[in-house]
């Protein structure tokens, strides 16, 4: 007896607890098929909706959201996401189902939606583990400033163990207690004290929302006090700013130029085709991260140092065809080069256009240049940072080349006395071969880093040339210090002339003092000897 | 000596031969021009219109032609240079006498060929979304005026995404600079301070973007939700968006609306930092109709290549010729001038799921679509007029336009008819 009681007993547990689990799977459904629908504000509020209900898939529902790996089944409005292996997991169990569904349709995105994911997916990573995701979420919640998540960021504050993440913490804690009408007033004014430790433009902005109509008296005070720190500092800062972008852009200012110092400062050949050897090189990039893609995906990060060799032999080649075939005959009539080279750029573009199609070609970024260093306010974006630190070691190594080499020493001989370089046994014709041949091989190796910046596309030579004539000739005809000197000083003073006088007016004024300052010193920055010179 | 003569009378035998094996064809061929520049700037962007407007009379020759005559197509290349436009115009007209012409990318191109097509009486089928501020009788303008892109983005901006704050950028020429003007005056209707709009114009493939997005993004975190409202036209497109994403401004903070931003543009781009941002236009190749999915698979095709993407300005051109073709069964004829007359009114089915219509100021009605960028490259709709909407080539928000209207209709047959001073000609 006793023990069919038991029997009994413990199946009538065993049902209400199958009961409650079954009650609790159709709440998950329910409130999981809200994300079922087309309509672009019904899904806001299904994900806020799927945040709150503490689901154990939740979290991954909504990443899945985020990368759009997120369908329904039309027919019961099931929701399934992609895993990383690309097979369907049931979004309600949270388990790959018995057979793949069928009939699907993506949940569709928009800036609204993903905003809305971005607010749910910080509050709810704020435990995350690790503390690039803590942060992540710290930095969405101070954008969304939910009042809601104050609770979550109480508590993680207290147990936060890494300063850095604590910091994020409690500047998102800041942001949302600023703005709290119903805060403390003491808070409040930690709080504008902490926005002004951070610094930011973001914090100027919350700080310029405080007024006598949503705070005390006190807190004004602070928030203005805060506020005046932080403009003084984006102040310096933006100075400091504009000079790494104007020595960015002249670092691709002495790329495009460097090959060209060659061909026309020292050989004093008036090269309009320089930028398709630039263009040639961005190509070379593009066809060897398309054989990287197909053939080794893995090496994709390699393919700019792979690149660099190859532009340089596909440019030089080039070069070296031209002038054994055309610029040979040609030396010392200026005006017949500059009218054959454009011919030949006019070519090599068309070329290029028949071979690859006029359309732009994509050409990708390692994961080592993308992204940006955030150094307290000062962003310094990799991609630029590598490319002045390339600028200077392609300089470094022409200087070298040209200073230590036999084919150096003979390309200075042949520049400042050629009949006597040729009675001393130098081959001037090879010499001057090899030397054009160096100066495109450069440019094609400007082309790599270019193709990181720019449209690889058959006109990416074009825009250059002009800039590139200038650098040298500002900077003196056959001097590569000059070139160096004249690209940084071109690119900075463009950088501090276009925040005033915008980016149209900042160029012509440029062009207008360059004009001047030509007049003056006929011979550039530096003026050195050579066979430009003579003639 | 000898030889050269003999060479030379060869060459003219061949080319006599030529002339006249071209002449016995026109005698029963129609000749369509195709006015795209295929070499230049432009060629990125003009060369897929060569090869739609290849792919169309193609189809059409399929069909059995236009009043039992094949069509044949004459294509010229102006080189992206605008007085060679004018120059090529006149070639076609004159010397290959075509019926109509289909081209033309730029504004300036257009402006530099009008005096030639107006003084011929030629047709031209005009593709591309542009300024508005024109109406010509022997023009057909098949791409969006302002009204038709422009102000839907912004209205859809400022609803959807409760933008206050504006950023007007655009590349330094007509097309950005009227496109402005006139989004400035309808902002500043709708209530919107001087302060809260910024407006930067930069020189024609600006590749040097560092500066000016980070004035964007700090005019753009000042607590007001903040929009970009982009003309940029062309290559310098790509380093425009590739800063965007170095600086990490996502869609999400400060999202950004191009005018002049297709498939064929982010072809050439790494999208992913990308999503989100926007697009308006007036077809999107993602649109999911039938007669969209026929077109791209017909295309495709046609062109052998399984990832040949298509875009608005494609599009303009099916539409245009579709008219075209209709207009000259309606008239019998292929004169330009009873084409003229048969054009307005003619309906055909755009690719969208609804209905162009050429209306009377020679513009087409079109659909708004905003799409965001995804992933892939595409766009995603993600809002759409319910109908089509009229063009008003004459701007309602600017002083001086904001009194003409164009009829080409007879009596009026005017294309800036000033309904204050109740005459034709010149701006108020």
């Amino acid at each position: 007896m006793l023990r069919r009681l038991f029997v009994i007993f413990g199946l009538v547990v065993l049902l209400a607890g199958g009961a409650v689990r079954a009650s609790y799977a159709d709440d998950a459904t329910l409130t999981l098929k809200r994300l079922a629908t087309d309509n672009y504000a019904d899904i806001e509020l299904g994900i806020a909706a799927v945040a709150a209900s503490g689901l154990p898939s939740a979290e991954a529902v909504l990443n899945a959201l985020a990368d759009s790996r997120l369908s329904y089944r039309s027919a019961d409005k099931a929701l399934f996401f992609k895993d990383a292996s690309g097979s369907w997991i049931d979004a309600a169990t949270n388990t790959m189902p018995a057979e793949q569904p069928s009939g699907l349709k993506p949940v569709k995105v928009n800036n609204r939606v993903r905003r809305a994911l971005e607010a749910a997916l910080g509050s709810m990573t704020l435990m995350a583990a690790d503390p690039q995701k803590r942060i992540a979420a710290a930095e969405a919640v101070f954008k969304s400033r939910d009042v809601n998540t104050l609770a979550a960021l109480e508590s993680v504050i207290a147990k936060e163990q890494d300063a850095v993440v604590k910091r994020h913490f409690e500047e998102a804690r800041a942001a949302v207690l600023l703005l709290k009408v119903d805060a403390p007033e003491s808070d409040r004014v930690a709080a504008a004290e902490r926005l002004g430790e951070r610094g930011d433009q973001d914090s100027l902005a919350l700080l310029g929302a405080v007024s006598e109509a949503n705070a005390s008296a006190n807190t004004v005070v602070a928030a203005k006090l805060a506020a005046k720190g932080i403009s003084r500092r984006l102040a310096l800062l933006s100075t400091v700013q504009n000079a790494w972008y104007g020595l960015s852009l002249g670092s691709v200012l002495l790329l495009a130029a460097i090959g060209l110092a060659i061909t026309f400062g020292v050989m004093g050949i008036i090269n309009m085709a320089h930028g398709e050897m630039v263009m040639l090189g961005a190509y070379t990039t593009f066809v060897v991260q398309e054989i990287i893609r197909t053939k080794a995906p893995g090496l994709f990060d390699w393919s700019l140092p792979i690149a660099i060799p190859l532009a340089f032999c596909v440019s030089a080649l080039v070069g070296l065809l031209i002038e054994r075939t055309i610029i040979r005959y040609l030396y010392g009539r200026p005006l017949e080069t500059l009218l054959a080279t454009w011919g030949v750029s006019l070519m090599l573009q068309q070329a290029v256009r028949s071979a690859f199609g006029a359309n732009n070609r994509e050409v990708g970024a390692p994961s080592y240049m993308s992204g940006v260093w955030d150094l307290n306010g000062f962003q310094i974006t990799y991609g630029r940072l590598w490319i002045i630190l390339f600028g200077l070691a392609v300089f470094v190594a022409l200087l070298g080349v040209i200073k230590g080499t036999s084919l150096g020493l003979k390309m200075r001989a042949v520049i400042q006395n050629r009949r006597m370089a040729a009675a001393m046994g130098i081959r001037t014709p090879l010499v001057d071969a090899l030397t054009f041949a160096l100066g495109s091989g450069v440019a094609g190796i400007a082309g790599v880093a270019l193709s990181q910046i720019d449209n690889v596309s058959p006109n990416l030579g074009q825009s250059y040339i002009i800039d590139s004539f200038l650098v040298v000739v500002f900077g003196g005809v056959g001097n590569l210090w000059g070139t160096l000197l004249g690209a940084l000083s071109l690119g900075l003073a463009n950088k501090f002339l276009e925040p005033i006088a915008g980016a149209v007016l900042g160029k012509i004024i440029l062009l207008a003092v360059i004009i001047l300052f030509i007049q003056r010193r006929p011979r550039g920055l530096f003026a050195l000897k050579g066979r430009a010179v003579e003639q | 000596m000898k030889r050269l003569i003999s060479t030379m009378a060869t060459t003219a035998l061949v080319a006599g031969s030529l002339v006249a094996s071209i002449a016995a064809k026109a005698e029963d061929t129609i000749k369509i021009g195709i006015l795209h520049s295929l070499s230049g700037t432009m060629a990125i962007s003009e060369t897929t219109l060569k090869d739609t407007m290849l792919y169309l009379i193609d189809e059409q020759n399929k069909k059995g032609g236009v009043l039992g005559k094949k069509l044949e197509a004459v294509v010229v290349d102006p080189a992206s240079n605008w007085p060679l436009f004018a120059e090529k115009a006149r070639e076609l007209i004159t010397k290959d006498k075509v019926v109509a012409t289909f081209g033309c990318w730029t504004s300036v191109s257009r402006k530099s060929v009008l005096p030639v097509f107006e003084e011929l009486n030629s047709i031209l089928f005009y593709p591309v979304q542009y300024e508005g501020e024109e109406s010509s009788k022997n023009i057909f303008y098949t791409g969006a005026a302002p009204n038709q892109q422009a102000i839907p983005a912004v209205d859809y901006l400022m609803e959807n995404e409760k933008v206050q704050r504006w950023v007007l950028a655009g590349t330094d020429y007509v097309y950005p600079r009227t496109t402005n003007k006139i989004l400035e005056a309808y902002l500043k209707a709708k209530g919107v301070k001087a302060e809260d709009i910024m407006i930067n114009y930069t020189p024609f493939g600006h590749s040097d973007w560092q500066t000016i997005v980070a004035d964007i993004k700090k005019f753009g975190s000042t607590g007001k939700k903040t929009a970009v409202v982009s003309t940029i036209n062309g290559d310098a497109n790509v380093p425009f968006y590739k800063e965007l994403g170095n600086q990490g401004i996502k869609a999400t903070d400060i999202p950004v609306v191009a005018f002049s931003v297709g498939e064929e543009e982010l072809a050439g781009l790494d999208t992913k930092p990308l999503v989100g941002h926007l697009a308006a236009w007036n077809y999107f190749e993602s649109v999911d109709t039938p007669e969209n999915k026929e077109f791209i698979a017909k295309w495709q095709a046609y062109t052998k290549n399984p990832k040949r993407t298509t875009n608005d300005p494609m599009e303009a051109h099916v539409i245009g010729f579709n008219m075209w073709v209709k207009a000259v069964e309606k008239a019998g004829s292929t004169d330009p001038s009873k084409v003229i007359d048969a054009m307005i009114g003619v309906a055909v089915p755009n690719l969208t799921g609804g209905l162009s219509t050429m209306m009377p100021n020679h513009h087409i009605t079109k659909p708004v679509l905003i799409g965001e960028i995804k992933a892939d490259g595409q766009f995603n709709t993600v809002w759409q007029t319910p109908g089509t909407v009229v063009a008003n080539e004459w701007s309602p928000y600017l002083e001086g336009s904001k009194d003409l209207i164009a009829d080409w209709r007879a009596p009026l047959s005017c294309g800036n008819f000033n309904v204050k001073t109740g005459k034709c000609g010149g701006k108020s």
